[in-house]
């Protein structure tokens, strides 16, 4: 198990070793072959070509890209320091860059939206696990019933309607039509219902989305368990139905459902863009847009390499509770 | 006894209405340990209603073997998951399977009994080993995890003493180290390791019946016989009723007090081994008896299969089921093998089948053409 | 399997519309909701009530929390780089300047007025030595005084443009044209006021000594870019993020992109302050990613106004028209849409191709694609803002383009065509923002209407991001071959030098930032800029005005599509509301107050 850990943890790592490299090229070296200079973006309308080259140095953008992507790399453990014209800006480590846009580090600007994205990730992901999966579960053992087939309409129709029109109905019935809640978001430090009350519309709406795509997979895979040698003999046991269904069914029929998640919960940190703009929650989707309109490079960069770290972790917590579930995976 | 007419209309359990001395009892109701009457199980489809049990009748007592012999699709293992009520138990959605007749373990129709009931029966009276090990134990639970349950199922013990349980039941199937071995998980062991696994936990409980499916397709030759030594000495420690159900005679031959032929989900002929073995009565049994692999012949000589492939369950082919099969199909007068369905008839004690060949023809053709091939 | 999926389509079908019903109805009930839950307390002022008029002044209060809400963040709040015209506006919040636009409706908010100086310039005959007195009074957030050295600390932050970009630098340009000085953090003088133009003889009095006049001076001052910046609390870069208050309120917080709190500055007092009223006790700006979200919460009463002031987004300017027009106004903004044509590009050196495109062009279409006549603007017809002095506004019309011309004049297109060699027309490519869903709609309308006088125009929608670097690259411009450049232009301050200078003279024709797309080199425009510059009388200033607008529109180098007006939301909590040419048509938000 040890072994199995620290080998993944290896692999983890050297992903993101790849992933930052990768990145680097794809915000530094496309600009450059495009001819589009970034340094052109942070000076104002009449463009003074001095203060452009100031911004060009401040930046690092003159360094060749492998001293950036070193400078990054040591900036992360080390710290770093940014010269540029009549001024100095240091960056304290963990250094994941410097936003010449907002003038702030970005490493705690992440960690400041992060959370935001954390709760909505995982709070709408506990409601469409429930939701998902007891819709699956229900509609596998009631295959071909009333019941199967409408909730599987409702799970056609949330899989294929996108989040800012149910958002946008859910926030018109919600927030504006009934007033039952301010829909506005609040830091949880401030107060919890505040808090609840501004992310519980973006968790329902982000639930009935991925719950319609679990109940699906939990529908399929459970019929596939249903099927299986070992169902049979946990019955032939004389085991009571609903431990068949709940204690060996069940375990078998989340592995796959398991590693969505993973990789769901991920995608979602990395990707909540379109929630957090409709429900406006200042989480790392919206650092990412307003960085995007703004060409604020360094917190895009920043934001992808956080999202990315939030992915692979999110892979290898599910590796491991998968190897926990499966012995088999271990010896792999 | 070619006469059709003889038992004409009485499809009803022919076994248990001619009665027989040492199987069963006289009708009246489950005096046998096991009593299974005009067992049908069908199951509807789209395509139409596939009867792969179709009015089987058997009786069994402690301590015997019977074993249940046919190709695959013959409708044994719906048999035997008929006895273990596994097919109501589990059906979801709307195509259940239709099961009628009477199943009496020990004094109790099992069909007529309270699911629950029944369920508690499971795993404690009468128990099941699977064809493959592999699929039929849980991937994700060790062996001794699985036997435990097994046995606290029915026994209200805590874990320690259950798994104690489960270290003596792999003991005793031959496990070494079991001490060791009862928290490895099914993919650790050998597949005869496996097979020993899934014995050990069907007699956790000391079943009176146990049902044996297949239990040695998926292992190796020289394993096969370890499992089926295992299954005979185990039987007469606990003094367990078995049914093996295999589609090789072989497996049969040395373990099985009875045999019982099933063809198209019909029984087409039943007696003690050794009558079914020496004196055959079915030209299917001789099929059967024909590509039974022997030791002491050659490889390309002892498997002579039956030519031909299994009926549909659906649309049974009119007449003797067999018949499209069945070299001397065209014996019988009148098309008769065609038109009309034989019943099991008595053709020796004990001993039944269901042919409309007369027994004298019967008798000519296994003894001068097939006998002296085997 | 057919019956299924026919089946399944219908209830999809069925459900959309259910939603689409629950849509409409929440839409309704979340206006009269509002409505209600305003009109308890206040009443709409009515449409276009605050239009270059002050709207409910008896009515305001002292007190409250002034909620604004944004779909975008300043550029820079530092008030030596911002340069969004919404900055420029709250910026009057937490800071003062020596003059300042006169705080008034309408045209009369263009004017300049003293702020921190306790009148006008003492302007030299020639036009090149300006002298003002700070008032008594005025301090900063730590209740020391500003001083005349603040101030001239202050505007030498505009020489540190390669610490602090982004800001405009015409003080720059005027105060040192040679690029002598090299900013207070490389300054040599113990108290970084090396700038030599600038002298501070006291702490009361400062004189600026400009080598070439420029009658445009005082507007630059008024810009917030001339703001006091104290020496000891400048923090460089990072001044943006908690800028040292001199005016009425000071930074409480701030999170870039989430939300920015004003308090109180109790140093501050009102005797000290002709200009600000000061009315709230806490303005707040809350950030939001989603324009259409941000108008739903304005019109739900949850926030009194857009602090962008661009107008709101199509969807929520719909509800609000049908629901709430009297909460809305809907001034000129200052802007001018245009398509402009390079020089650079065959055929547009010749004047008359150039013309063709213009005779060739429905204007009405073009100004249905901007939004129509209130959303989008009235037909522009020439090139210079109406707010801005000399400006004639739709009077001034060579190309009837509001007139006869109003659909296109095929005829005249023609004839043009044919003067410039091109009988049967010819191809060539617009140049569009592909983040402006708003100008790609009028590319399409200018190219479906020039397809019929036989001019071919491809349209390249181009990263909207990457402006500077794609359209403000004449090379480029003219590798890509874009005859057509769709744009916008608004006054920096309300002149004509701080409208036309960049776009029209010659020396802003720059290698990368280029604005001047057209690449007009004119003798007799450069000319008129050199005259108006030196020109002090305000009458004489605005014939000039005139005169460069009516060059460069003979000249056929721009096709304007509207005077651009926009409907902006105002709450009817909110008094004292009034729109300001100072600040484009923006209500002027530092005399905003909250109803009793």
């Amino acid at each position: 198990m040890l072994a199995y850990l620290i080998r993944r943890l290896i692999a983890a790592a050297v992903m993101l070793v790849v992933i930052i490299v990768v990145v680097f090229g794809i915000f530094f070296l496309i600009p450059k072959w495009a001819g589009i200079d970034p340094a052109a973006n942070f000076v104002g309308k009449q463009a003074d070509p001095a203060a452009i080259e100031a911004v060009r140095q401040k930046l690092g953008l003159a360094e060749p890209i492998h001293s950036q992507v070193w400078e990054f790399f040591k900036g992360i453990f080390a710290g770093r320091t940014y010269v540029g014209g009549g001024d100095v800006t240091n960056c304290a480590a963990p250094c994941f860059g410097y936003s010449f846009r907002t003038e702030q580090e970005i490493f705690p600007v992440l960690m400041d939206r992060f959370p935001v994205t954390l709760a909505l990730a995982l709070g709408a992901a506990l409601l469409w696990l429930l939701l998902g999966v007891s819709a699956g579960v229900l509609s596998a053992l009631k295959r071909g019933s009333i019941w199967d087939r409408g909730a599987m309409v409702i799970a056609l129709g949330g899989v294929s309607l996108p989040i800012y029109f149910t958002g946008m109905v859910a926030a018109a019935i919600f927030i504006y039509g009934l007033g039952w809640i301010d829909g506005q978001f609040v830091p949880l430090e401030e107060s919890f219902t505040g808090w609840l009350g501004g992310l519980i519309l973006p968790w329902i709406t982000l639930a009935f989305l991925y719950a319609a795509m679990y109940a699906r997979i939990t529908r399929a895979t459970m019929l596939e368990v249903l099927g299986e040698d070992y169902i049979r003999t946990a019955r032939a046991k004389g085991l009571a139905e609903k431990t068949v269904i709940g204690k060996h069914a069940m375990r078998s029929a989340m592995t796959p459902v398991l590693t969505m998640l993973g990789m769901d919960i991920g995608a979602l940190i990395g990707g909540a863009i379109l929630t957090e703009t409709t429900f406006n929650l200042p989480g790392l989707g919206q650092a990412v847009l307003q960085a995007i309109r703004t060409q604020d490079l360094p917190v895009i960069l920043g934001v992808v390499l956080i999202t990315s770290i939030a992915v692979i972790v999110a892979n290898l917590v599910v590796d491991v509770l998968y190897s926990a579930i499966d012995p088999r995976v271990r010896l792999a | 006894m070619t006469d059709i007419s003889k038992n004409a209309g009485s499809t009803n359990a022919p076994g248990t209405a001619v009665g027989e001395p040492v199987l069963g009892r006289p009708a009246g109701g489950g005096e046998a340990f096991l009593d299974v009457r005009d067992l049908k199980v069908h199951f509807p489809t789209d395509d139409g209603l596939v009867k792969s049990v179709d009015g089987l009748s058997f009786q069994l007592e402690r301590g015997k073997t019977l074993g249940i012999v046919g190709e695959s699709g013959s409708g044994k293992s719906v048999t035997s998951l008929g006895i273990m009520g596994l097919h109501t138990a589990g059906q979801y959605g709307k195509r259940k399977a239709r099961i009628s007749g009477e199943i009496w373990l020990n004094g109790t129709e099992l069909l007529s009994a309270d699911p629950d009931h029944v369920r508690k029966l499971r795993g404690r009276d009468m128990a099941m080993i699977f064809q493959d090990p592999l699929s039929a134990l849980h991937p994700y639970y060790t062996i001794g995890q699985q036997i435990v349950e097994a046995y606290r199922i029915h026994h209200d013990v805590d874990k320690k003493t259950a798994k104690r349980r489960a270290v003596e039941m792999l003991d005793r199937v031959g496990i070494p180290q079991p001490d060791k071995r009862v928290d490895s998980y099914p993919h650790e062991f050998s597949g005869g390791m496996r097979q020993r696994a899934m014995i050990a936990m069907s007699l956790v409980n000391n079943p009176e019946l146990l049902i044996a499916d297949e239990p040695t397709t998926a292992l190796d030759v020289t394993v096969q016989a370890q499992i089926l030594d295992l299954i005979r000495d185990l039987q007469k420690e606990f003094g367990s009723a078995v049914i093996v159900i295999t589609h090789d005679l072989g497996v049969v031959a040395e373990l099985a007090d009875d045999i019982l032929v099933m063809y198209g989900g019909r029984c087409v002929e039943r007696g003690p081994a050794e009558k079914v073995f020496y004196e055959p009565r079915h030209p299917y049994t001789w099929g059967l008896l024909g590509s039974m692999p022997r030791l002491d012949r050659e490889q390309q000589e002892r498997l002579v299969p039956v030519k031909g492939s299994p009926p549909s369950l659906i649309n049974l082919p009119s007449g003797c089921a067999f018949n499209p099969r069945c070299p001397y199909a065209d014996i019988p007068k009148d098309d008769v093998t065609r038109t009309v369905r034989p019943e099991l008839t008595e053709v020796g004690s004990r001993h039944w089948a269901a042919c409309h060949m007369s027994q004298e023809q019967r008798e000519r053709i296994w003894t001068e053409e097939i006998a002296p091939k085997l | 399997m057919t019956t299924h999926t026919t089946g399944r389509r219908k209830r999809a079908l069925a459900a959309a519309a259910v939603v689409a019903a629950l849509l409409s109805t929440a839409a309704c009930g979340g206006g009269s909701d509002s409505t209600d839950k305003a009109g308890g307390t206040a009443k709409a002022a009515g449409f276009d009530a605050a239009n270059n008029k002050v709207a409910q002044a008896e009515l305001v209060a002292k007190g409250g929390e002034l909620k604004f809400a944004g779909a975008q963040d300043a550029d820079s709040w530092d008030t030596t780089r911002g340069y969004y015209g919404f900055m420029w506006n709250f910026a009057r919040y937490y800071s003062r300047t020596l003059v300042t636009n006169t705080p008034a409706p309408g045209a009369e908010g263009a004017g300049i007025t003293p702020d921190l100086a306790t009148a006008a310039a003492e302007i030299s005959d020639d036009g090149k030595t300006y002298k003002y007195t700070l008032r008594d009074g005025v301090t900063w957030e730590d209740g020391k005084p500003i001083t005349s050295k603040d101030i001239k600390y202050g505007i030498e932050r505009i020489w540190a443009q390669d610490v602090l970009s982004g800001g405009p630098v015409y003080l720059k340009d005027v105060l040192d044209p040679k690029g002598e000085y090299e900013g207070p953090y490389k300054d040599k003088d113990p108290e970084k006021l090396g700038l030599k133009a600038i002298e501070t003889p006291d702490d009361k009095t400062i004189i600026f000594k400009l080598p070439e006049a420029n009658s445009d001076f005082e507007e630059m001052l008024a810009m917030v870019s001339a703001s006091p910046v104290r020496a000891d609390k400048d923090t460089k870069a990072q001044y943006q993020l908690h800028p040292f208050s001199s005016g009425p309120y000071k930074f409480e917080s701030y999170e870039p992109g989430k939300k920015l709190v004003l308090v109180r500055n109790d140093k501050w007092s009102q005797e000290s302050d002709p200009v600000r009223k000061a009315y709230p006790d806490k303005v707040s700006v809350t950030f939001f990613s989603d324009a259409n979200d941000m108008d739903q919460r304005l019109i739900n009463g949850d926030y009194h106004l857009d602090v962008n002031q661009t107008g709101m987004s199509p969807q929520g300017r719909q509800t609000a028209l049908q629901e709430h027009k009297g909460n809305l106004d809907n001034p000129v903004s200052g802007y001018i849409r245009y398509a402009v044509f390079p020089q650079s590009v065959a055929p547009f050196d010749d004047e008359h191709c150039r013309k063709a495109v213009i005779y060739g062009a429905d204007h009405e279409s073009l100004q249905t694609a901007r939004g129509g006549p209130i959303a989008g603007g009235d037909i522009g017809t020439n090139m210079l803002p109406p707010s801005v002095p000399g400006a004639e506004g739709q009077k001034y019309d060579p190309f009837e383009l509001a007139g006869a011309n109003k659909k296109g004049n095929a005829e005249k297109a023609k004839e043009e065509l044919e003067a410039c060699g091109k009988p049967d027309g010819f191809k060539t490519r617009i140049a569009v923002r592909n983040n402006k869903p708003v100008e790609v709609a009028t590319a399409e309308s200018l190219q479906a209407s020039l397809k019929k006088v036989g001019i071919e125009a491809e349209i390249d929608q181009y990263d909207g991001s990457q402006t500077s670097s794609i359209i403000g690259s004449p090379e480029n411009v003219k590798k890509k071959g874009y005859g057509i450049i769709i744009m916008g232009w608004g006054p920096d301050f309300p002149s004509v030098q701080g409208y036309g200078l960049p776009l029209w003279h010659s020396d802003y024709i720059l290698e990368s930032g280029n604005n001047n797309y057209a690449l007009i080199e004119d003798k007799e425009v450069d000319g008129l800029f050199d005259d108006y510059v030196k020109e002090l009388d305000d009458a004489k200033k605005a014939e000039i005005s005139t005169q460069i607008n009516h060059k460069v529109m003979e000249g056929g180098y721009y096709l304007p599509f509207v005077f651009e007006k926009f409907i902006n939301w105002r709450s009817p909590e909110l008094a004292n509301v009034y729109t300001s040419d100072g600040y484009s048509g923006m209500y002027d938000f530092v005399n905003l107050g909250l109803k009793k």
